[in-house]
């Protein structure tokens, strides 16, 4: 009995109009895919991207190089040198993540106790040469300043559940 | 021998033992943040609660309460606990949370402590204590808000360092740690109160912000800095060294270490030569080795050798030099470099030999020429402890010092040591452990040595399971160089004499370098000081933190000390230097390895080969015992400058400034 069938599917191509008849309905139906970079899917808030290092409103550097983030991360990617500053307080004087080593755990915010370092929304930072994704303290305060009201505003709606 | 019962466990402690003591012998950890074994029990910070039976129905501190027959105490019962939570709680009350800011932290008593026995959380939501900073010199930071009145800075400046510059005043919870008047604490172990203190109030200034704990290398090393041999741990970071701290070792230092053992090793990175020069012209031109080797064969010296060992000079460095010097066919070997030229046929005659441990337990003290506190502060502290707990009498004879104790200043004429005043060869006699200190400055004036070792005689200072003749070096090389064989009977004036080809400095820099204008001087060293500028060739050597070695410390201690960090640049083991210019030069050396040269220099010098004391017997040369009538010298002139290493660091120069010259940086760190 199923070699009738089999014979009769394999005679009237029955797969073939099968698919083609799936293919026909999708072809109606609204697209899953975006128009990407034009178009871009929502992130969640605790989306971890990018790293940067803020700063407070007033302009000053939020790290105190207490080096928790280099101790927690599991990649070893954070380099920290750190010295007394001319006024006496504790500030790095290196603040290196080499981003080709790091998973992008966010283990370093969460470790950081004053939300200095954090992952903020970006992950577009792919570049042409190696070298470029290793990041020095410039490069990751130039992160905070530009993405601050995105990394305020993910940290402002994540706060009530932590 | 009273037997007490601790968590349910019987034991016999020794009499007088306190029950905090009795804790520990039974394996219970007790916290503590006041007690501490090498200061006087306190009892202030409450932390050690313990319940025991009979007493009170109520915790009491175990550290300062004493164990008596069939007590039953109690480490881990509920109200231990609560009383454990109770008074970390009060200690966080005022403790300010930045410890992510904090140098401590990491490596903190209170930090660990509350994990370990405080409460999860803080029910304190009242305003926090604050405190104005203090200034307590170059070596230390204060912080003082973070402070929790231990007072064990107070108590160790009191009774171990022996100065009274550190103290508490108001009370209550208006109690403040300062230094009187905000000056710079004046003692060469103040480093000591950083380690000491269990919270981040005192952290070390020169170390400030640079590493946590956890980030650093710890390698165990022997400080060359004096001739005690203090046993340390050497912290690095990647290639530099970043600080050293001592390690226990009851026989040398307890658990302290001077200013300049811990605070030298910012000179390591400072001043360092990393390429071999020569000399082209008159002015010393960047080479390669090649180079360098190539015009010290040129020289042509033959025979004509000689080799000067440095204060900082170690035993393996010695030894190949010494190896190269006579397989080239000389035998000119010396390392008092300022022109000592006392008698070493006898090595005990130029020894510790009461031991650095024992020195605590003599009755009556003399001292001829010598300034403890500078040439080997930690058997200053010795000393100190010999006359604070025991009561021992001091005299001594030489330039008057600040000791830390009292001493009777018999005057500082050498010829003192042959006609001593009736009352003090009395005391000596009368004494059970009597024990005589010659210094460096004594031994520098004919007739002191060989009158030292008659008196040694007629007091009867050396008797059975005593021995009271010590000579104090200060120099970490001197035992190992004359291990070695390092000593002419004339000094350093027999090189003069003999007007060598060709001389090796190993380190050198307070040789007269005018006296010997004719010399090709190639220095092997680390530090572009003094030595360096009159080389002709300068070998780039590894300091003491850079290579493997052996050294003897000034009581006979054969001690060893490893590697913890890379020479820079294309500086090389000392050891590695002399085997390649043996090569350069068409002799051999007998050694391709550091552990190839080691053997050999066991097996030419045994006593090197056993850590521990060396047993230099007693023997007794026949010396000329009539002193010159002359003033004894001070052989240091500035105690935190001694050594090229010393001279290059920015934290030396500075404590130099401030604590010799009396430069005034107070109102600079406000």
């Amino acid at each position: 009995m199923s070699t009738i069938a089999h014979l009769i599917k394999s005679f009237t191509l029955w797969e073939f109009v099968k698919a083609h008849a799936l293919t026909f309905k999708y072809f109606w139906k609204p697209k899953a895919t975006i128009n990407y970079p034009f178009e871009k899917n929502p992130l969640s808030p605790r989306f971890r991207g990018e790293h940067a290092l803020r700063r407070y409103p007033n302009g000053e550097e939020r790290c105190i190089a207490c080096k928790l983030c280099e101790a927690v991360c599991p990649a070893q990617a954070i380099t920290i040198e750190a010295e007394p500053r001319d006024d006496g307080s504790r500030r790095t004087t290196r603040y290196d993540i080499d981003m080709t080593k790091c998973i992008y755990c966010g283990f370093c915010q969460e470790a950081c106790p004053v939300d200095a370092v954090v992952e903020g929304p970006n992950f577009e930072f792919a570049t042409e040469t190696r070298e470029e994704l290793l990041y020095d303290k410039a490069k990751l305060l130039a992160n905070g300043d530009k993405w601050e009201r995105a990394i305020a505003a993910n940290l402002a709606a994540d706060a009530p559940y932590r | 021998m009273p037997k007490v019962t601790v968590d349910g466990v019987e034991l016999d402690v020794p009499q007088g033992a306190t029950v905090l003591q009795a804790c520990e012998m039974a394996g219970k950890e007790i916290p503590r943040f006041c007690y501490h074994e090498r200061l006087s029990i306190a009892g202030n910070c409450r932390m050690c609660l313990v319940e025991v039976a009979p007493g009170p129905p109520k915790p009491q501190a175990s550290c300062a309460l004493p164990t008596a027959e069939g007590q039953v105490i109690k480490t881990d019962s509920p109200m231990v606990k609560k009383a454990r939570e109770g008074v970390m709680e009060f200690l966080l009350i005022n403790h300010p949370l930045d410890c992510p800011i904090c140098d401590q932290g990491g490596e903190c008593d209170l930090q660990d402590q509350s994990v370990a026995y405080g409460r999860g959380a803080t029910r304190y939501d009242e305003n926090k204590r604050a405190v104005t900073e203090k200034y307590m010199g170059p070596i230390v930071k204060t912080v003082m808000t973070r402070c929790i009145q231990c007072t064990r800075c107070v108590r160790f400046a009191e009774e171990v360092a022996g100065v009274e510059d550190v103290g508490a005043i108001y009370r209550g919870e208006n109690m403040q740690i300062t230094s009187y008047l905000e000056r710079a604490v004046g003692s060469e172990l103040s480093g000591n109160i950083v380690d000491l203190c269990p919270v981040g109030a005192l952290t070390s200034k020169p170390y400030a912000f640079e590493a946590r704990p956890w980030e650093l290398t710890k390698t165990l090393g022997i400080d060359m800095m004096d001739a005690v041999g203090t046993n340390v741990r050497i912290d690095a970071r990647g290639r530099q060294v970043l600080r050293v701290l001592p390690r226990v070792n009851d026989d040398v230092n307890e658990e302290w270490a001077n200013d300049k053992t811990r605070h030298h090793v910012d000179g390591l990175t400072r001043r360092r030569l990393d390429q071999p020069y020569v000399r082209v012209n008159g002015a010393l031109q960047p080479a390669s080795w090649a180079e360098a080797f190539a015009a010290i064969k040129a020289v042509n010296a033959g025979s004509s050798v000689a080799a000067i060992a440095g204060d900082l000079a170690d035993c393996e460095t010695m030894f190949a030099a010494k190896t190269l010097v006579n397989a080239l066919g000389g035998s000119l070997l010396e390392g008092r470099q300022t022109g000592l030229d006392y008698d070493v046929t006898s090595l005990s005659a130029v020894n510790f030999n009461t031991g650095i441990a024992e020195a605590e337990n003599a009755d009556v003290i003399l001292l001829v020429g010598t300034n403890l506190r500078w040439e080997a502060p930690l058997i200053n502290t010795r000393v100190r402890k010999a006359v604070w707990k025991k009561g021992a009498k001091v005299f001594a004879i030489g330039p008057e010092a600040d000791l830390t104790y009292k001493a009777d200043w018999l005057g500082d004429d050498a010829s003192l040591v042959s006609k001593l005043p009736a009352h003090v060869t009395d005391a000596l006699k009368g004494a059970e452990r009597p024990m005589l200190v010659f210094g460096g400055g004594a031994l520098s004036v004919p007739g002191v040595h060989g009158a030292g070792l008659a008196l040694a005689k007629s007091v009867n200072a050396i008797k059975d399971g005593w021995n009271g003749y010590n000579v104090v070096h200060f120099s970490a090389a001197r035992m190992g160089s004359l291990m070695l064989g390092y000593g002419l009977p004339g000094g350093i004036k027999d090189v003069v004499v003999a007007k060598p080809k060709l001389a090796f400095f190993l380190g050198a820099d307070e040789v007269d370098f005018a006296a010997l204008p004719d010399t090709f001087k190639v220095y092997v060293g680390h530090h572009g000081d003094k030595g360096a500028h009159a080389a002709d060739v300068i070998l780039p050597a590894a300091a003491w933190t850079e290579k493997d070695f052996t050294t003897v410390n000034t009581e006979g201690r054969v001690q060893r000390s490893e590697k913890a960090v890379f020479a820079p640049g294309d500086a090389r083991e000392d050891w590695s230097i002399f085997r390649a210019l043996a090569d350069a030069l068409g002799v051999t050396l007998g050694f391709d390895s550091f552990d190839a040269c080691r053997a050999a220099m066991i097996a030419a010098v045994p006593a090197l080969g056993v850590e521990g004391i060396a047993d230099y017997g007693w023997t007794v040369p026949k010396l000329p015992a009539k002193p010159e009538a002359r003033a004894i010298p001070s052989p240091i002139k500035d105690f935190y400058l001694t050594n090229a290493i010393c001279r290059a660091s920015p934290t030396m120069q500075r404590c130099s400034q401030e604590l010799i010259h009396g430069a005034d940086f107070a109102e600079a760190a406000e």
